[in-house]
C-alpha cells in the first residue's frame, strides 16, 4: 500500500516507514513561536534546564500579535523574546515584518520539511508541501531545545477539487464551503490533503488560504503536493534550489474522499459565531445585514493578490459613511509591493485605515476591537464569540471581494457588480 | 489517579477565546491573574466560584481554536484536575496532556450541573455520585498516558533528559 503525503513526510523524519495511527518521535526542520505563545515556551525551556536552541538558523520568534506593542506587559514579553534570540542565535521577526505564517512561507519553509509552530494556523505551510502543524508552547519549547517532537501520524481526508471558479468566487469561498459541509470538527485529528485539477492550477496565494483554514475544520494539517507553482514561489523568494517533489502515492490509503466541483460555488460567508455556520451571498439571511467594520488582512487573506482584488473594486470610490475599513497587509514584503503598486493610496483615498503588518485585529489584541453589538466582516479565519476583543461583537467571514463590496455598500454585498 | 469534585457544565464549541480571550493577551505572562478570568466569556460565575477538584464538563469540540496553552493551563491553575467532554479539538487535547490536565472523552449528556463526580483515570470509570450512575471512557493511548503520569511533558523531558516514549 502506498503512502499519503503526511505518511511520507513523517517517515523521512524518523527511522522507520510510518502509517496512520503510529506514534513517533520525529526530527523537525523549522520551528516558530509568536509573542503570545513564545514567552511561555521560553519559560518551559528554562524549567527543563536547557539554554540552547537545537536548530537556531531555522527557529523563528515572531513579534506579530501585538505589533507594535499596545501595552507595557507585551513590550516586556517582546524584550524577553529578543533577549533569548540574542543569547541562542535564533531569528527574530520583529514588529512590522508580518504575520508568522506568511513570513515563514516567504523566507524559511521548504517542501518535505516538518514545521511545528506555537500558533494554530501553522497549518498554512501545508501549501508548500510541508508537514506544518500548530502546537502549544510546551511542545514548541521542547522542539526549540531538542529539535524533535512527538507525533501521532494522522489519517488523511482527500479533497478532490475540480472545475473553474465563477467570477467573484475564490479559494476562500471554497474553504468556507468545505468547513460548512464537514463542520468545525469534521476533520478533527486528520490530515487534509487538497488535490485535483483545480488545485494543480491554483496560485500559491490561494493554496495558502486553503491550508490556513484546515484547523478550522479541526484538521492537523492541510497539505498540497509540491509542483511547478511551488518551485516558482520558492525561486521568487530566493530558494529555488530547495524545491523537491512531495506527493502522495497513487495507491495511498485515504480515510475519506470528498469530490467538490467549484464551478457550483457562490460567494460564501461564515455567520457568527462559528466558522461552519455558512451562507451564500444570495441567502435571504444576508439581505440588509449592516456592517460597522470591514477588515481585510491576516494570514488567510492579507496577501498581495487579495489587496489587488479589493483595490480594483474600491478605486475611485468612498467608503460607506457608516462603515469603516481596516487594511492590514500580511507581511512587510506585501506592504512594500502594495505601496509600490499604489494599492495603499487607493485604500487611503477610499477612507481606509492601514495597519502595520501583523495579527492584532483578528486576534482581538488591538487595531480593530469591536464595540458592544457591532458587526464586522473580516477576511480572517475565525469568528468565535469574543475573537475581536468583545464578546458582544458579531463577526462574519468572507473573501476580500465580498469584504470590499461590503465596505462600499455598508451592508453584506455581492462583489459581482464591482468586478 | 482518582479525582472527586463538582461538575460545571458548559455547552458545545467552547473555544480558547471563551477560556482565555485575546482582549486579555497582555496577561499571558501573569497566569495567576489570567486564571481569575478563566472561562469568563462562557460563564461569568465559574472563575469566582470554582473549587479545587471541580470538573469542567463540556459538549462537542471543547477547546477549539487557538494553540494558546494558557487556556488549559489556567483551567488547571483554577484547581481543575480533569476536563470532561464529548469531543476535544486536537491542539487543546494535546496541550492538556502536555501540561498534566486530564482530558476525558465521555458522554457528558449524562452529567448535570453540580453533580458530584468521581473520575478514575486508571480504570476509565466516572461515578456520578449524585445520580448513582457510572460512565466509562477509553484510557488514553500509551504515549499520552506516559506523559500525563510523568506530570506533563516538561517533567517527562527532565526525568529522561529527552523523549522516552
Amino acid at each position: 500500500m502506498g503512502q499519503t503525503m503526511v505518511e511520507k513526510i513523517i517517515s523521512a523524519h524518523t527511522d522507520k516507514e510510518v502509517k496512520a495511527g503510529d506514534f513517533v518521535v520525529a526530527d523537525v526542520d523549522v520551528i516558530l513561536a509568536q509573542d503570545g505563545t513564545g514567552p511561555l515556551a521560553l519559560k518551559q525551556i528554562e524549567k527543563m534546564g536547557f539554554d540552547k536552541a537545537a536548530i537556531p538558523a531555522k527557529t523563528v520568534l515572531f513579534l506579530d500579535h501585538a505589533a507594535p506593542s499596545p501595552k507595557k506587559e507585551l513590550s516586556n514579553d517582546h524584550m524577553a523574546l529578543r533577549s533569548f534570540a540574542r543569547k541562542t542565535g535564533v531569528n527574530v521577526s520583529d514588529i512590522g515584518d508580518g504575520v508568522c505564517h506568511q513570513v515563514i512561507c516567504e523566507k524559511f519553509l521548504n517542501p518535505g520539511e516538518i514545521l511545528i509552530g506555537a500558533d494554530s494556523h501553522t497549518c498554512t505551510g501545508g501549501a508548500l508541501g510541508a508537514f506544518s502543524t500548530g502546537m502549544g508552547s510546551t511542545d514548541v519549547g521542547v522542539g526549540i531545545a531538542l529539535g524533535k517532537t512527538w507525533l501521532r501520524v494522522p489519517e488523511t481526508f482527500l479533497f478532490n477539487i475540480t472545475g473553474e471558479f465563477s467570477k467573484g468566487v475564490y479559494a476562500k469561498d471554497l474553504i468556507l464551503h468545505i468547513i460548512g459541509m464537514i463542520g468545525a470538527d469534521g476533520a478533527t485529528y486528520k490530515a487534509m490533503e487538497f488535490a485535483g485539477p483545480t488545485i494543480e492550477k491554483m496560485p500559491m496565494t490561494d493554496r495558502m488560504t486553503l491550508s490556513n483554514m484546515a484547523v478550522e475544520a479541526g484538521g492537523k494539517c492541510g497539505l498540497i503536493a509540491s509542483d511547478e507553482i511551488t518551485r516558482e514561489f520558492l525561486a521568487k523568494h530566493g530558494r529555488g534550489d530547495k524545491f523537491v517533489v512531495v506527493q502522495a502515492d497513487a495507491d495511498a490509503l485515504y480515510e475519506k474522499t470528498f469530490d467538490i466541483d467549484v464551478s457550483k460555488l457562490k460567494p460564501t460567508l461564515s455567520f457568527p459565531h462559528t466558522v461552519d455556520n455558512v451562507r451564500t451571498i444570495d441567502s435571504p439571511d444576508c439581505a440588509g445585514v449592516k456592517i460597522d467594520q470591514v477588515f481585510i488582512g491576516t494570514c488567510t487573506n492579507g496577501r498581495l493578490e487579495d489587496l489587488r482584488i479589493a483595490a480594483r473594486m474600491l478605486k475611485g470610490k468612498k467608503r460607506h459613511p457608516d462603515t469603516r475599513l481596516i487594511v492590514t497587509p500580511a507581511s512587510r514584503d506585501i506592504y512594500g509591493q502594495a505601496l509600490a503598486e499604489g494599492l495603499l493610496t487607493i485604500f487611503n483615498d477610499f477612507g481606509a485605515s492601514i495597519n502595520t503588518p501583523g495579527c492584532g485585529a483578528c486576534v482581538g489584541v488591538h487595531q480593530g476591537a469591536l464595540g458592544d453589538g457591532e458587526t464586522c466582516l473580516a477576511t480572517q479565519n475565525r469568528n468565535f464569540q469574543g475573537r475581536m476583543g468583545n464578546t458582544k461583537g458579531f463577526i462574519y467571514l468572507s473573501s476580500p471581494a465580498v469584504a470590499a463590496a461590503t465596505a462600499i455598500e455598508g451592508k453584506l454585498a455581492d462583489p459581482l457588480k464591482y468586478l | 489517579m482518582i479525582f472527586q469534585g463538582k461538575s460545571w457544565k458548559f455547552g458545545d464549541d467552547i473555544s480558547t477565546d471563551h477560556i482565555a480571550p485575546g482582549r486579555l493577551f497582555h496577561l499571558r505572562s501573569n497566569l495567576p491573574e489570567l486564571a481569575k478570568h478563566v472561562l469568563e466569556d462562557a460563564r461569568e460565575d465559574f472563575a469566582p466560584n470554582v473549587k479545587d477538584g471541580d470538573f469542567v464538563v463540556g459538549g462537542n469540540n471543547f477547546g477549539l481554536g487557538s494553540s494558546r496553552e494558557h487556556a488549559p493551563t489556567i483551567i488547571k491553575l483554577a484547581g481543575v484536575n480533569a476536563v470532561l467532554a464529548k469531543s476535544f479539538a486536537r491542539i487543546f487535547f494535546r496541550n492538556c496532556v502536555n501540561i498534566g490536565l486530564a482530558p476525558v472523552i465521555c458522554d457528558t449528556d449524562q452529567i448535570d450541573e453540580g453533580d458530584e463526580l468521581q473520575v478514575d483515570l486508571g480504570s476509565g470509570v466516572i461515578k456520578d455520585i449524585t445520580k448513582g450512575i457510572e460512565l466509562t471512557f477509553s484510557p488514553l493511548p500509551e504515549v499520552m498516558t506516559k506523559i500525563l503520569s510523568d506530570g506533563g511533558l516538561v517533567e517527562h523531558i527532565k526525568k529522561n533528559q529527552g523523549f522516552n516514549l
